[in-house]
Parts: structure tokens; C-alpha cells; sequence
């Protein structure tokens, strides 16, 4: 009853929103709505992740060879939906205030509608229990989205990043729809329900089992973003409006983490090492490719974009973690702890996939309100934003802390709980295992630190120092509801790393849901979460606040008492003499120019300095730096496909010689060879 | 909980020596006279008595880095096993520990953009850089040494490798040493990464940062460093080689744990000492290959750990 009102709710608000184009409350109602259908979603979800037995609402079905339409929320639906709903919420609040800055520019009914379409899309992708119901949502969502990637068609670089995603995600969803209908060979159902069979079809070969998981991670991969099939990611994000690029970024990349861990725990069934393997390498190599991207962007929406490839990876490196410990687990149940160790690695995932949720949606609106009012996504021309907009600054530097992996903050636990899973590997013997985890950590080691480095470098030249333009100077506080909703992501991500240890009580419910086996009542003691092997290795996020809380003031009073209260004194900062401008300090290039000058040439970064002679043989008169990326995976994986496709479809042109005879011909020929074939 | 809490007070105490320690070795290894050991301690009084100046341009950001810095690297400091391997080990394990050095590191280079001063962009950047390139070294040696004692809890660690006595020397726990050391070079900004005694702006790093703080804001940002070092020192002291570390409260064992911490902490103050006297600061780009070098050393020490002991 509450899923219908849930779907009625955000319809009404997508029609609302056409009925009301161009009046005051057609900027208010379809957020309502939505915010609404969110805290309804939070409402049906929670008591399914409790256990209270999960969610059926069944669709009429007319055709009854597709199977049974039914929606269906278990507790990995559940996870994936409050994830979404709290983001979704915060989001519609945002929208509100933020959207009035595209009043009279763009159409705000269509935004209205899409946004609710949108959301219900991602919904039903979440809850969706049958193959083909899937595909449909999922194609609603990938158009939808689409249409809002473009909602600013009037920009140059909108319509054409719009049309990349639109044909990445469809090549995305070939590859999907592939996999289903291997599975459908396989149990001659579309429903989710019979494809969970797949797992324990002892007949079916190893080769099938891998051809679909190739697949799935092919289709998936593209719309998580992981990279080779990333391309679209940092151009469709940043180019959305802000509110839609947190909802795509915190939401949509995850409906593919979501289907990646239902189809290949669920349905396949871990069996080969070398799929978890496979997947760890790819998500390593995300993870440092899209942080180096980041750190060599300028725009800071895209910098947001290159992050969210990255985070992917990590979410990807505790799945393809999970996967190896599950497939030898399945094996060989002698080896101590590795059904734990599995879990372990998923719940630090699926812990990930909350933490990232929170903190990139923070970013992506913190950084729509920062260009909302400085007119600009470019870094270089930003600069002490932090002294006019000051709660928005705070905000984003709670959101940059839990990128970063501050602790106690949510995104530190969840790395925690992950560096914990690679290193409990060493009970397994197989030597591919034994190098590659290794190798894992120091990736996600490096790509930690400069994700650390690049959110210092985002924050100083965003918030801190001299403006370096007049917007910036004259930038305005963002409006009640854009702070509002900054304000409850911004404490929910400080919430969930404090009381982490009631938040992976529940994730340990999910994952356990998943893979069978649960840890909580290892994992979880008191206060303190520990490594379910029995060791003693633990961590208490709460008393980390409560030893900072105890020594902040300690530290301030006793440097106070001693050599009595500090005196400040406000002067310029140390000038050499010159007085400084705006452009006397480190511009956002320049400061991470050592990191790019050693990762960066292995990404296609690429530097030039050119000068214009003077007189003088030592002094020039003109210095000119250029740095460009160079587009590597477009240039040399996907131009040559490209080319390929349009030399092969030059061949066989001919075909198409334009008389009807001739197509009627082929028609017929086709319906006899078919009739041949499958008489 | 009072034995744990004296050893962090004494680590607090010690490490303004230690700096005045390897200040002074340095001044008589190149033939100069130096200031007395104790140095340190009156320059961070001197400076607790005066006056701050901070710079218009800068936020808040600035004004409570010290504070959040001083107090991270004192949770850090009760997490370490001084003279007897109990600790606050409750609040969690040596990846928190790093991770709360890294909480130093992301105000520090974030209050040095904030001045809008070149030096402290330029330090800034550089650390970061520093920091980015050793991090993985760092946690695969801490890796490995998870691996030898199943745990990666300071003072299970302590107690593991203690109790384990000399079979303990392992090629990978001496690998995963050497490659901690270097990490520790770069992580303190000692020579050759750094050049704590330099304030010329084309090689400094961590005083270009720390150029904006004065009066008690600077002694707090000295003090956290000082202390920064020494935590890692005791690290180095007691997670790889424990050995006399006190395993229980025996006052007896107490003293001797004492005693051998004060000798390996010595043995630590003198090869920085040497490592500083006796090599110039590399060049920025050349430091990538020495952490290369660094990496792969622990990157052979899981390996070693694997071959040897499935062997």
C-alpha cells in the first residue's frame, strides 16, 4: 500500500510539475512530492532492513511469457533504497533553493517532471524483480537522466557530453540485456526469483557461468563508471545541474554496484578466483586513474566526477575482495575465517556505497552553491569564498574530511574495514592472491592519499586565501534550503563514522542476506568494531570523538595558562616586501603539479611551457604554461572501434542500394533462411 | 590505565629532547658547538609567552589547526606501546594511528593555502606530494608486520613479537623495517626529503608551511611535529623490534622496558643524526626514485613473508 502511494506520489509530482510550468508553485509542489515519496520510501524500507520480511507489490502482467512484474524490496533493495531515499530527500530540499537560479532560463516544468521520473526510475531499478521490468526502469532511468544531463541545452559542451552518456549507457545496457537473456536460456524464466536457481544448476559450465559474469560486468562496469567504460562519467556529471549531478553521482553509479552484487552473489554464485581478481584489478586501476584525473582538473565539477570514478573503485575493490574470499570459501571451507573475511570485505563495500552516497551528494551541492554564486566551475577563478559563504564552506569541509578518510568520519570506516579484508588474505595460499592483494593496498593506499591531496587542493582554492576574481569576491550565501539540506548530509556523515557501530549491524543484515554468512556478533562488541578472525585489531570510532573531545579543550587551556591568554594581532601575510594580489599565491595547477609531473604522464596529462625571448638571455619577457589531457582512452581504445564500426558499415553499404524490389528480396530470402533454420 | 597513561606523558616529555638531541649530534658531527639539548624545550616556552599574528586572508581554517593538530598527534601518542606493550589499544589499532597522523597532515597543508601566501602553497603542495608517494610503502609495511603477528593492534603486536623472542628476525620484518625508516625520513621531513633547518624557498617543505604561525600557535605546530617524531620513532622501536619491551606490570620488567626504550630511541636519534649529517637534501623529482626504492623494499617483504613462510 505504501509502495503504490509511494509511485502515485511521485507521478503526481511529475505531473504537477507540467501543470504548473511557469507559477510559483511549480518550483515548490514537485519537490514536495518528491521529498515526500522519499521519506515514504525511508518509511517501507527500514522495517524490511529490521527484518520484518520484505516488500511484493506485483504489476499486472499482460504477457505472460515475460513472466511475473513484480517489485519486489529485500533487504539488499532496502539498503540501496534508504541510501537513495536519504539522498533523494536532501536533494528535493536542495532543489528548491537552488533551481531559482535557472528561473526564466530554462524550463522549469521539464526539470520538475524529469526530477520525479527520475527518482521513481532509480526506485524501481532498486526494487525491480524480474529481468525484463529491470531493463525497462533501467532504460527509463539511463533517458531520463539523459534529458537531464542536457537540461542546460543552451551550453556548448551540454548537448554533446549528453550524447556520449546516451550511447555509452546503451552500448551498457546491450551488454545487460545479453546477460539476462544467457540467463534466460538457462531457466526459461525472467524472473529474478528463478534466476537465483542459476546458482545451484550443478550442469551449467564454467565458460557459461563466465561469459555471463563477463557480461554483466561489462554492462555494469559502464554505468559504475570503472574504467576503461568511464569516458561518459566525467563529462555527463558536471554537466547536469548541480542537484542532478549529486543524485546521479551519489545514486545512479550505484544501481550498478547494486546489480553487480545481486547478479554474482545471487544468481551466479561465486565460482571461479579469477572473476573477484579480475574485478579487483579493474577497480584498482579506477581508483588511481580517476583520482589522478582529479587532481589535474580545474573544474570543479568534473574534479567531483573524477572522484566519483575512484570511489567507485574503492566500492568495486571490496566487492572484487568479497568475490575472492567467497570463491575460495565455496571451495575449500578448511581455511579458518575466509566466509568472515568475505563478509567482511562486502560490508566495508556496501558501508562505501553509504559513505560515498552522503558525502559526494554534500560535495556536488556544496559546489552548486559555490557556483551558483561565483559564476564559474573553474577553480583558478575562486578563492576565499569561505569568508561569504561561510556555512556552505563548513559543509563542504565536513564532506572534503570524509572523503578524505579523516577519521572518525564514515568514509575512514568504511576504508578501515577494508584495508582489515585484504589483510586478513594471507590464510590463503594461491600465489595470483598473495600478489595482487598486496598490490591492492598500496592502490588503494595511494589513491587515499591523493584523494586527500586533491580535496586539500579543492578546499584551499575554493574557500581559503585571496579571491582570485570578482565574483569571488562578491559571492553570496547559498539560500535557507540549499544550507538546510548541506546541514543534514553534513551531520549524517559525521552520524554514521561516530555510531558506525550500529550502522554495520545493519549493512552486516544485508550482507549477510547476500552471502550467508553473518558477522556482526565478531565484528561488532560494544562501542568497538574488530576483525572478525579473533585477533585483537580494533578501532572505536566513538571513543575517537570522545579523546578529541577530551583533549581539543585540554590542549587550548593548558597552551593558555601556559604564558597567560593568547594575544592575536591581524596583519598581512609575509609579502617579501611586494604587496600581494590575487595572483600572488598557489593556483590550483600549480600546487598539484608535483603529483601530476610523476602519475600524471601515465594518464596522458600533458605540460608545455612556452616563453617569448627578451632582451636579457636569462630573463624572458612573456612565460606561457599549458597543461592539457590528453584524452587517452578516447584516442586509443575507442577512436579505433569507432573507426572500425564506420569502415565495416562503409563495406557493407552497398546493400542498402535504395529500391524496394531489392528489400523486399531480402526480406523474403531472410524469412526462408530462418524458416530453415529453426523449422 | 595509570602505567598507560605515565608512558604517553613520558613520550609528550621526551620529545623535545630527542629534536634537541639530534640538533645537537648534528652541530658536533659538522664540527660546531650547537645549543644545549634542552633547547627545544625553552624555545616552545619562549614562544608559548608571545603573541600570535595572523594574516587577514586567512579563515578559521588557520586559527584551529594547531589546536586539532597538537590533539591528533597526542591520540596518536596514547596509542603507542612505550615501555610496556598495554595501551589505549581500545581506540583502535596502528591503521588509526596513521590515519590520525594523517589528520596533522590534512590541516596542516590545508592552514598553509590558507594565508594565500607562495611559501605556504608551495609547502603545501609539496608535502602532499611527499606524503602521496610514501603512503603505500607505509601501509605495506604495516602489512607485513600485520601478517608476522596476525594482528594489527600496536600493543598485540608488541606483545606477539616480544613474547616470540629472536625467532622473530625475519628478512620480511627487516625489509618492512628498512622500508618504515624511509618512510619516517619522508613523513617528518627530515634530510634527504627535507631539510628541517633550512628556510631557503627552493627547498623547503614543512617550514614553508608552518611560515604563517607565530607565538603560541607556531610552539603548538613545533611541539606536534617534534612529537610526530617521536611517535614514529616508538613505533619503529617497538613494533618492529620489541624486544625488552615490558609485557607485564612487573615493575621490574617496567624498568628494563624503560631501559631499552631509551637505548632504541638513542640508536634512532643517532642514525637520523648521521643519515642528516652525512647526505644533501635530493632533489624534489629525484625523491620519487629513493621512495620507489622504498616501496619495493616492502613490496619484497610481503613477498618474502609469503615465499618463507610457506617454505
Amino acid at each position: 500500500m505504501l509502495f503504490v502511494s509511494i509511485i502515485l506520489t511521485s507521478l503526481a509530482g511529475a505531473l504537477l510539475a507540467v501543470l504548473l510550468n511557469k507559477r510559483r508553485a511549480g518550483m515548490l509542489i514537485p519537490y514536495i512530492a518528491a521529498a515526500l515519496s522519499s521519506a515514504m520510501l525511508i518509511v517501507m524500507s527500514a522495517p524490511v532492513l529490521l527484518g520484518h520480511g520484505d516488500v511484493i507489490l506485483s504489476l499486472p502482467t499482460y504477457i505472460q511469457r515475460l513472466g511475473e512484474f513484480s517489485l519486489r524490496v529485500d533487504s539488499l533493495s532496502a539498503f540501496f533504497l534508504i541510501v537513495m531515499a536519504i539522498v533523494t530527500m536532501c536533494v528535493s530540499i536542495y532543489s528548491v533553493g537552488y533551481l531559482r537560479e535557472y528561473e526564466n532560463k530554462y524550463n522549469l516544468g521539464r526539470m520538475g517532471f524529469l526530477f520525479n521520473i527520475f527518482i521513481l526510475s532509480l526506485c524501481m531499478v532498486f526494487t525491480a524483480g524480474n529481468a525484463i521490468l529491470f531493463l525497462i526502469m533501467w532504460e527509463i532511468m539511463s533517458v531520463s537522466s539523459y534529458f537531464l544531463v542536457i537540461y542546460e541545452w543552451r551550453r556548448a559542451d551540454s548537448v554533446s557530453s549528453g550524447l556520449m552518456y546516451l550511447v555509452m549507457t546503451h552500448v551498457g545496457t546491450a551488454f545487460i540485456a545479453a546477460a539476462f537473456l544467457l540467463m534466460w536460456t538457462q531457466t526459461g524464466s525472467f524472473d529474478f526469483t528463478s534466476f537465483a536457481g542459476i546458482r545451484e544448476m550443478s550442469e551449467l559450465s564454467g565458460t557459461m557461468r563466465s561469459g555471463i559474469f563477463i557480461l554483466l560486468l561489462l554492462g555494469f562496469g559502464t554505468k559504475a563508471g570503472l574504467v576503461p567504460l568511464h569516458i561518459w562519467l566525467p563529462r555527463a556529471h558536471p554537466a547536469a545541474p548541480s542537484n542532478i549531478s549529486a543524485l546521479m553521482s551519489a545514486v545512479m553509479v550505484k544501481t550498478a554496484a547494486y546489480m553487480i552484487i545481486r547478479c554474482c552473489f545471487g544468481f551466479l554464485g561465486v565460482t571461479e578466483v579469477w572473476w573477484g581478481l579480475l574485478v579487483l584489478l579493474i577497480a584498482c586501476i579506477s581508483a588511481l586513474v580517476g583520482v589522478v584525473y582529479a587532481l589535474a582538473e580545474t573544474d570543479i565539477k568534473r574534479i567531483l566526477a573524477y572522484s566519483t570514478v575512484e570511489n567507485m573503485g574503492i566500492i568495486f575493490i571490496g566487492i572484487g575482495a568479497a568475490m575472492v574470499f567467497q570463491a575460495f570459501s565455496n571451495g575449500d571451507s578448511t581455511i579458518p575465517y575466509l566466509a568472515d573475511i568475505a563478509a567482511l570485505a562486502l560490508v566495508a563495500s556496501l558501508f562505501h556505497v553509504m559513505s560515498h552516497a552522503l558525502f559526494k551528494s554534500l560535495l556536488f551541492m556544496g559546489a552548486g552553491a559555490v557556483i551558483s554564486s561565483s559564476h564559474t566551475r573553474n577553480i583558478e577563478k575562486m578563492g576565499g569564498i569561505g569568508r561569504r559563504m561561510r556555512y556552505t564552506g563548513a559543509f563542504f569541509f565536513v564532506g572534503a574530511l570524509s572523503i578524505s578518510a579523516i577519521p572518525p568520519l564514515n568514509g575512514f570506516i568504511g576504508e578501515w574495514m577494508l584495508f582489515q579484508s585484504l589483510f586478513l588474505s594471507q590464510t590463503i595460499g594461491d600465489p595470483m592472491v598473495n600478489i595482487l592483494i598486496p598490490a591492492a593496498v598500496a592502490a588503494l593506499a595511494l589513491a587515499g592519499a591523493i584523494a586527500a591531496a586533491c580535496f586539500v587542493r579543492l578546499y584551499g582554492a575554493v574557500f581559503l586565501a585571496r579571491p582570485r576574481s570578482d565574483h569571488a569576491e562578491n559571492a553570496e550565501e547559498a539560500s535557507n534550503s540549499m544550507l538546510g539540506s548541506m546541514m543534514i548530509l553534513a551531520s549524517l556523515c559525521v552520524l554514521t563514522g561516530v555510531l558506525a557501530t550500529f550502522i554495520v549491524r545493519i549493512v552486516d543484515k544485508v550482507s549477510a542476506s547476500v552471502l550467508g554468512t553473518s558477522i556482526a556478533s565478531k565484528v561488532v562488541g560494544g562501542i568497538t568494531l574488530s576483525t572478525p578472525d579473533g585477533g585483537f585489531s580494533h578501532i572505536s570510532p566513538l571513543a575517537v570523538v570522545i579523546v578529541f573531545l577530551l583533549l581539543l579543550p585540554l590542549v587550548y587551556l593548558l597552551s593558555n595558562r601556559l604564558g597567560g591568554p593568547q594575544r592575536i594581532m591581524r596583519e598581512d601575510t609575509w609579502d617579501c616586501g611586494t604587496p600581494l594580489g590575487p595572483r600572488n599565491q598557489y593556483t590550483a595547477t600549480g600546487h598539484s603539479q608535483p603529483l601530476i609531473h610523476s602519475f600524471g604522464r601515465y594518464v596522458g596529462v600533458k605540460s608545455e611551457v612556452s616563453e617569448t625571448k627578451s632582451s636579457s638571455p636569462l630573463i624572458p619577457a612573456r612565460m606561457k604554461f599549458h597543461q592539457e589531457v590528453e584524452p587517452v582512452f578516447e584516442r586509443y581504445l575507442y577512436r579505433p572501434i569507432h573507426r572500425a564500426a564506420v569502415e565495416l558499415s562503409n563495406r557493407i553499404g552497398w546493400i542498402q542500394m535504395g529500391s524496394i524490389q531489392a528489400y523486399l528480396a531480402y526480406i523474403f530470402v531472410t524469412l526462408l533462411v530462418l524458416l530453415v533454420v529453426f523449422r | 590505565m595509570i602505567i598507560e597513561l605515565i608512558q604517553t606523558f613520558l613520550l609528550l616529555a621526551l620529545a623535545p629532547l630527542v629534536t634537541g638531541i639530534i640538533r645537537s649530534l648534528k652541530a658536533r658531527m659538522q664540527g660546531r658547538k650547537g645549543p644545549s639539548v634542552l633547547q627545544p624545550y625553552r624555545d616552545l616556552l619562549k614562544l608559548l609567552y608571545k603573541s600570535s599574528i595572523r594574516s587577514r586572508d586567512s579563515s578559521w581554517v588557520l586559527s584551529i589547526a594547531p589546536y586539532v593538530c597538537m590533539a591528533a598527534v597526542i591520540a596518536a601518542a596514547l596509542l603507542v606501546p612505550v615501555i610496556y606493550t598495554g595501551t589505549f589499544g581500545l581506540i583502535g589499532d596502528l591503521l588509526l594511528l596513521i590515519y590520525l597522523l594523517a589528520i596533522v597532515r590534512f590541516f596542516t597543508t590545508l592552514a598553509a593555502l590558507d594565508a594565500g601566501s607562495t611559501f605556504g602553497g608551495m609547502g603545501s603542495s609539496r608535502e602532499l606530494f611527499i606524503s602521496s608517494i610514501v603512503e603505500p610503502t607505509m601501509l605495506l609495511s604495516i602489512f607485513t608486520v600485520g601478517l608476522i603477528s596476525s594482528t594489527t593492534d600496536l600493543g598485540g603486536i608488541s606483545m606477539n613479537m616480544a613474547s616470540t623472542g629472536l625467532d622473530l628476525i625475519e628478512p620480511s620484518l627487516l625489509l618492512a623495517a628498512a622500508a618504515f625508516f624511509i618512510a619516517i625520513l619522508a613523513e617528518n621531513s627530515r634530510v634527504p626529503v627535507d631539510n628541517p633547518a633550512t628556510h631557503l624557498e627552493l627547498t623547503m617543505v614543512h617550514e614553508a608551511m608552518v611560515l604563517e604561525y607565530s607565538g603560541k600557535d607556531l610552539a603548538l605546530m613545533e611541539y606536534a611535529s617534534m612529537t610526530k617524531l617521536l611517535v614514529f620513532f616508538t613505533l619503529m622501536a617497538n613494533i618492529f623490534f620489541p624486544w625488552g619491551i615490558a609485557t607485564s606490570m612487573d615493575p621490574i620488567a617496567l624498568a628494563i622496558g624503560l631501559l631499552a626504550y631509551l637505548v632504541k630511541i638513542s640508536i634512532l636519534t643517532l642514525a637520523i643524526a648521521v643519515v642528516e649529517s652525512s647526505m644533501a637534501k635530493m632533489r624534489l623529482f629525484r625523491l620519487p626514485n629513493l621512495f620507489t626504492m622504498a616501496f619495493i623494499l616492502s613490496l619484497l617483504a610481503v613477498i618474502a613473508y609469503y615465499i618463507l613462510g610457506v617454505a
